[in-house]
């Protein structure tokens, strides 16, 4: 059985990586995430974990460096945030185009400028197409967990491509919480070794990113919009392992109060537990709210979000990014456009919030629910707003 | 007896007949970079991966679903290669270590133009070196970014016409002199750096074997003429290496452990840039007083050179 802790959620991101049998990582600092990289330091340096730490001099060369490593078949891991990741951005769709089953944590965190370095999800929303899985989670716990399964599903023979998980700089990373951190022989029972299909070896020599014209490209990015998408399958069933292992089930789409509500919010990240209260204060006081909490952003969870959608009037999306000068906040859309053929479908709302750091109470979770309620005249529907922003 | 002269003879004793990147792929005809790289595999033999930059020698070589490789191969982007290469040889290490794969010794080496090495790839070779990464790196310095169409680059030389640094009513091309890469990797204090060029394909090799050999980090500069790029005839490649080793415009030396070595085949006394110059359109455009001015600097540069190096 794993041990009960206490212990900073960075540090206990490295430690359960460290459970992995990693080959190899490369991370370079920058906060929030700088905890991951010294405690991964720490654990190699006192011989804990036995693997190379490549100290490269950007997150460039960070990814480049898991690349090669993965290349080679060594389990790679990297970790980065903001400017690390968006610096990151060129090779991301080379990493899953080549099928490398790379994982990284990213501390999220708002991205430049002006300069900030607290947490939103402006870092990630710019990566969405880029072929990776990307999960996202709500505390401590959960980025333990996902941080191991992130793994077992990157590396399963029907899915093969990097998985990232999401995890809310300082929001998350720098809070000491308390969970259950797996044992080691536990992790080697759920965690296979990672056997790759082909590898950079003299034995067999392979090419490796070879470069193809008009006449492959569409196919090859068919069968990588497949792979991802198939993804899912191999995603629900580690779930399930671990749900069995552990006693910790998983979602892509996560549920709390949603079965009879009115109206519903969506969120994603940590910003869910505190709705979470607001939804109970909206429930003493009578008001059907729901809260749905979106944990697979790729590959996205289409059907599981058409089914907790379908009976709702009303859907409040949260955002901690936007795409400037277009519809709203990435997440708003990507639910609207999963929701325009359905028959049945909510009038959604869309509120750009908690960026760079900003903090939003349970107080002001109500408020959004007051506010679209008494929008009788649905005249907010399908807009945007920055909640919370000084005019 | 000449070696050079009498290859025939000698060649099938001197050089591994293996031919590590196949016939079929699509460089120029009269390439030089390719022969270079040809010479390279045959050097470094079959326990050798190769992480390649996007360039001239990627884009001839791996058009899907075809590959002219016989070596295992990586290309990710182009400005990564060093760092490609630091992870593949991470990976590697970590993977013997636990015996995952078998213990041979296998040697990693980066490849990239003189873009990719000089320019954009630059912090991450730095970073790799610094590291003290057991590879090679051979920068294939065809002096302007040849892939895209003969841009100018931080080696490509003064007085060199290229479509981003052309020559024009007052412009004279190239108005910087050529990044001293090799100076720049004696810096980092790495165990090997040597220059090479495809014209002298037994110093080429014998150089690409003594990085091999080495534990440890090695540079490797090879001068990669390209008959395209320097508007000079197909049939000119291995003269024009020549008469840049020559005149001095590019010296074969090795510094082992920050010791100089002058190669043996750098003439006593060299010849005039003039004779290397003319043939190729690049230069066509300079005047008299240009070259001169350019010869001057060359002398001064060799002299340096010199004052750090003692014949064998
Ligand atoms: C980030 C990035 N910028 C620009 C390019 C376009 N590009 C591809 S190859 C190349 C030039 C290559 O020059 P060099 O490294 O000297 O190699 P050569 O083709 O001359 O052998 C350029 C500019 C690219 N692929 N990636
Ligand atoms: S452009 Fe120059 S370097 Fe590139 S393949 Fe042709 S001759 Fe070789
Ligand atoms: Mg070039």
């Amino acid at each position: 059985m794993g041990k009960r802790i206490g212990m900073e959620v960075a540090i206990a991101v490295a430690e359960a990586v460290g459970l992995c049998d990693i080959d190899m990582a490369a991370v370079y600092p920058i906060t929030p995430q700088s905890h991951i990289a010294e405690h991964l330091s720490d654990l190699v340096a006192n011989g804990e974990i036995d693997a190379e730490f490549v100290t490269v001099e950007s997150e460039h060369s960070a990814m480049s460096a898991v690349i090669g490593a993965s290349g080679a078949g060594a389990r790679s891991f990297t970790a980065t945030s903001s400017q690390g990741l968006m610096l990151m951005h060129e090779l991301l769709p080379i990493a899953s185009a080549m099928r490398l089953p790379i994982c990284m944590a990213i501390a999220n965190r708002a991205v430049s400028g002006p300069l900030n370095i607290l947490n939103d999800h402006t870092d990630i929303m710019p990566q969405r197409d880029s072929g990776w899985i990307s999960l996202f989670v709500e505390n401590g716990q959960e980025a333990i967990d996902l941080s191991i399964q992130a793994f077992k599903i990157a590396e399963h023979k029907d899915v093969m491509l990097p998985v990232c998980v999401n995890i809310d700089g300082f929001q998350l990373t720098h809070m000491v919480e308390p969970f259950e951190m797996p044992s080691k022989e536990e992790v080697e029972k759920f965690l296979p070794p990672f056997v790759p299909h082909a590898t950079l070896h003299p034995a067999k020599p392979v090419t490796m990113g070879a470069f193809a014209m008009s006449d492959y490209f569409t196919e090859i990015m068919k069968a990588k919009n497949e792979a991802l998408k198939s993804s899912k399958k191999v995603i629900l069933e580690v779930w399930d392992e671990w749900a069995r292992l552990f006693g910790r089930a998983y979602k892509p789409v996560e549920t709390y109060q949603a079965e009879d509500a009115d109206v519903l919010m969506l969120t994603m990240g940590s910003m869910g537990e505190t709705a979470q209260m607001a939804i109970d204060q909206l429930r003493a006081k009578g008001i059907k709210a729901g809260l749905v909490k979106l944990r697979l952003w790729r590959p996205f969870p289409l059907a599981e979000i058409k089914a907790v959608l379908k009976n709702v009037k009303k859907l409040i999306v949260t955002d901690r990014a936007i795409s400037f000068g277009g519809p709203g906040g990435p997440v708003f859309s990507e639910i609207k456009s999963a929701m325009y053929a359905e028959a049945r479908r909510p009038l959604i709302y869309n509120y750009i919030y908690g960026l760079g750091g900003r903090d939003v109470a349970v107080g002001e979770f109500v408020g959004m629910f007051d506010k679209v309620l008494a929008d009788t005249k649905n005249e907010a529907a399908d807009t945007y707003e920055f909640w919370g922003v000084r005019e | 007896m000449n070696i050079v002269e009498n290859f025939d003879l000698f060649a099938p004793r001197l050089i591994n007949k293996q031919e590590l990147l196949s016939s079929g792929h699509r460089a120029c005809s009269g390439c030089a970079e390719v022969l270079a790289v040809r010479l390279m595999c045959k050097a470094l033999g079959e326990n050798t991966i190769i992480a390649s930059a996007t360039g001239c020698m990627e884009i001839v070589s791996s058009m899907f679903p075809t590959t002219a490789w016989r070596v295992p191969w990586i290309h990710v982007a182009f400005e990564n290669t060093a760092a490609v290469a630091s992870g593949v040889e991470a990976g590697l290490k970590a993977l013997r270590k636990k015996g995952k794969i078998d213990d041979r010794y296998i040697k990693v080496v980066g490849m990239a133009g003189d873009g990719g090495t000089m320019d954009i790839g630059f912090q991450a070779l730095s970073g790799a070196m610094e590291r003290g990464h057991d590879m090679i790196f051979v920068c294939f310095d065809n002096e302007a970014y040849m892939n895209t169409g003969i841009q100018r680059s931080s080696g490509t030389p003064m007085g060199a016409s290229t479509t981003t640094a052309p020559a024009g009513k007052v412009s004279s091309g190239q108005k910087t002199w050529k990044k001293n890469m090799a100076e720049i990797m004696v810096a980092h204090e790495i165990p090997y750096v040597a220059t090479v060029c495809p014209s002298y394909p037994l110093d080429f090799i014998r150089k690409i074997e003594k990085a091999k050999s080495i534990q440890g980090p090695s540079y490797i500069h090879c001068f990669s003429m390209c008959p395209t790029g320097w508007r000079s005839p197909s049939h000119t490649a291995i003269s024009m290496g020549r008469l840049a080793v020559e005149t001095g415009v590019f010296p074969l030396f090795e510094v082992e452990h920050g010791h100089y070595r002058i190669s043996p085949d750098m003439p006593r006394k060299l010849r005039p840039i003039r004779q290397y110059f003319k043939p190729q359109g690049r230069f066509r455009h300079l005047k008299d007083d240009e070259i001169d001015q350019i010869q001057e600097r060359v002398t001064l540069e060799y002299q340096k050179l010199m004052g750090k190096a003692k014949y064998l």
